[in-house]
């Protein structure tokens, strides 16, 4: 990736590096941990924690009423079973997507800008998969029993239905957990020694000394380290694949129109990362704004990052035109016919054009100027667009595909209660709680991954300009 | 053996280039029992201390094969054996369908293999470490580089090594107590 196709433009910094010039060893450290160490907290930050604490607290009481009353507080019904909870559900993992594939793809491409990105992109999928993960447990209706989906040797013999994608869903989101956890911790392990070390109080000292395990920056300690972290990298970037893979069967494996298509899995795939690289540049604006972060997260990341929501949303596109050409190919009077057909003209048809609108229309003709990409606002702007959008994706693939299937007699409407919308919103708050945490308490930028870059970028100037 | 009161001599270097050709010449002098500590990562210091071989991608191979194989009977055996069931006419080892889940506890097992796997080759936690008695040790995860030839070296004699660590222009030359 590099800037060749811009010569054209005007050098809105047309050669911006990956890492501001300047910065040594000493003073990224320094830089970086003091965010966490010295700084006092901002107020902008207490104010976002009251809002998401807010937020939190409406999802607690949602929670609470579910679980007193049940699912009937919730819209869904029969046909549409599958309410907000799943949409959720695939919109929150699609997110956690991104996290990975920067850490993990970006790593074996040897991108070098990933650098000042993957941590806080790490942070993201950790919480998005937390969210995510609570919607098919709050969907069952009785979460409490929720061990009923992992194989263990009950007292009837009996076992989880291994050829169901709803199993396969259970072992790819929790092993998908897991591993993004041990990623970034591994990941955070020399960075809690630089906080050990630079540590003004007995108190930090302590917590990130036991965290960090007596980490002493050993030749032999990052051979084997570097080892490990190549090697999760390289699991990783399958599994991320595989996850969104086997969400996408939950769907194409049943028999309903609009879900039986074997388009499903790229194209489920290409968009779980083009909303997840729309909610790290939604993280990584704010986040380089208040923290003065500009000369690790340069414009060049915002443009690179661009260009992979170009990217994908283009495989995304292409998706929804193969549905809507299959559709049509299949003749009138075919199921797959008269479902394309209820997503123009139906009832839900507002929500299928809004989802043209902010997944196709004004991304895809935005993003290709290199002015736009660019512009910090307008590409804030439009990751917001691209999240609503992803997020109207899913509404219509299960909610329109599931209100209209074969039988007009048993034709229904779907829409959300208060408590729909409640759990939804809630989960915002849990992330962005989390992640406020996450920025004030442990470094949001790979301190080590840094040192190692302005190392590269001394040896060889201009490197990094890939 | 009586072990002496010295763990080693820790010799300060300014940049990792300095400590790669130190590391390199120590070596070459006859030194084995030595370690260095950076910030990052340096390309090449491992080889250069004499450390080549990691068993970390071993562990991890074990690790994927017991989540393979483990995956693949946790559901090959009640479909087969345990409490066979005929289900949409499909065979009891419909083994297609078996795939995803031995896939994902492949890379399941796997990656606890390797992270933990590599925390455990490190000899991590420790809570205590000799090394950290060295002055300017907090530095090492910040910008500075250290060397530490170890008192257990066959080598190993407080005055020459004190020397030969000086002429390679290391920064400070320190005795650690064990």
């Amino acid at each position: 990736m590099g800037a060749d196709g811009l010569q054209n433009t005007p050098p809105v910094g047309a050669n911006v590096p990956v890492l501001a010039p300047g910065h040594t060893y000493a003073t990224i450290t320094d830089k970086i941990s003091s965010i966490v160490l010295l700084q006092k907290t901002k107020r902008g930050w207490w104010i976002g924690l009251a809002i998401a604490l807010t937020l939190v607290m409406i999802l607690h009481v949602a929670i609470v009423l579910l679980l007193v009353i049940g699912v009937g507080i919730w819209g869904i019904n029969i046909p549409v079973g599958w309410g907000f909870a799943i949409v959720n559900f695939v919109w929150w993992i699609g997110i956690g997507h991104a996290g990975t594939l920067i850490s993990a793809f970006l790593l074996l491409m040897r991108q070098a800008w990933r650098q000042s990105i993957n941590r806080f992109a790490e942070a993201m999928t950790l919480f998005a998969v937390a969210c995510a993960g609570m919607f098919p447990l709050l969907h069952m209706g009785r979460p409490w029993l929720f061990f009923w989906l992992m194989p263990y040797p009950d007292t009837m013999g009996t076992w989880p239905q291994f050829r169901s994608p709803l199993v396969w869903d259970v072992f790819a989101v929790s092993t998908y957990g897991t591993i993004s956890l041990l990623f970034w911790f591994v990941g955070l392990i020399p960075d809690l020694a630089t906080l050990r070390d630079r540590a003004k109080n007995a108190v930090s000292r302590v917590i990130y000394g036991g965290l960090a395990m007596g980490w002493r920056g050993s030749a032999r300690h990052w051979h084997r380290y570097e080892m490990a972290y190549l090697l999760l990298a390289g699991l990783a970037t399958p599994l991320v694949v595989s996850v969104h893979t086997v969400v996408s069967f939950d769907f194409t494996l049943a028999v309903v129109p609009g879900w039986h298509s074997t388009i499903f899995p790229p194209y489920f795939v290409a968009g779980a990362i083009y909303s997840g690289f729309a909610m790290v540049i939604t993280l990584a604006i704010p986040l380089r704004k208040f923290y003065g972060l500009e000369d690790f997260l340069t414009i060049r990341h915002l443009d690179n990052m661009g260009k992979i929501l170009l990217a994908t949303g283009c495989i995304v596109a292409y998706g929804y035109l193969m549905e809507t050409f299959m559709a049509f190919f299949s003749g009138p009077n075919t199921y797959d016919h008269y479902m394309m057909h209820n997503r123009l003209v139906g009832p839900y048809a507002p929500i299928y054009w809004s989802l043209l609108l902010c997944n196709i229309a004004i991304p895809l003709t935005t993003l290709w100027s290199s002015k736009i990409r660019r512009n910090v606002a307008a590409l804030f702007v439009i990751s917001l667009i691209v999240q609503v959008g992803m997020w109207l994706e899913r509404f219509v693939i299960v909610i329109t595909s599931l209100h209209r299937d074969f039988l007009p007699s048993s034709w229904g409407m779907y829409s959300p209660t208060i408590w729909d919308w409640a759990v939804f919103v809630g989960t915002i708050g849990l992330f962005f709680t989390l992640f406020l945490l996450f920025i004030r308490f442990l470094p949001m930028i790979s301190i080590f991954e840094m040192r190692g870059l302005a190392h590269e970028l001394k040896e060889k100037p201009g490197g990094g300009n890939h | 053996m009586e072990k002496t009161p010295t763990y080693g001599l820790m010799a300060e270097f300014e940049s990792p280039d300095e400590l790669l050709s130190a590391a390199q010449r120590t070596y070459a002098e006859g030194y084995r029992q030595m370690d260095a500590f950076t910030p990052f990562p340096v390309e090449g210091l491992a080889e250069a201390i004499g450390f080549h071989k990691t068993y970390v991608p071993l562990v991890c191979l074990l690790g994927g094969l017991t989540g393979c194989i483990g995956g693949f009977f946790l559901q090959w055996w009640p479909n087969v054996i345990g409490y066979p069931l005929n289900i949409g006419g499909k065979p009891h080892n419909s083994w297609p369908s078996f795939i995803p889940i031995t896939f994902e506890l492949t890379v399941l097992f796997a990656g606890l293999a390797t992270v933990f796997g590599m925390l455990a080759l490190n000899g991590l936690p420790t809570p205590y470490h000799p090394v950290f008695n060295a002055p300017n040790f907090e530095l090492a995860s910040r910008n500075k580089f250290f060397l530490c030839i170890m008192a257990e070296d066959a080598k190993f004699d407080a005055q020459k090594t004190r020397e030969f660590l000086q002429s390679l222009k290391a920064h400070e030359v320190s005795e650690i107590e064990r």
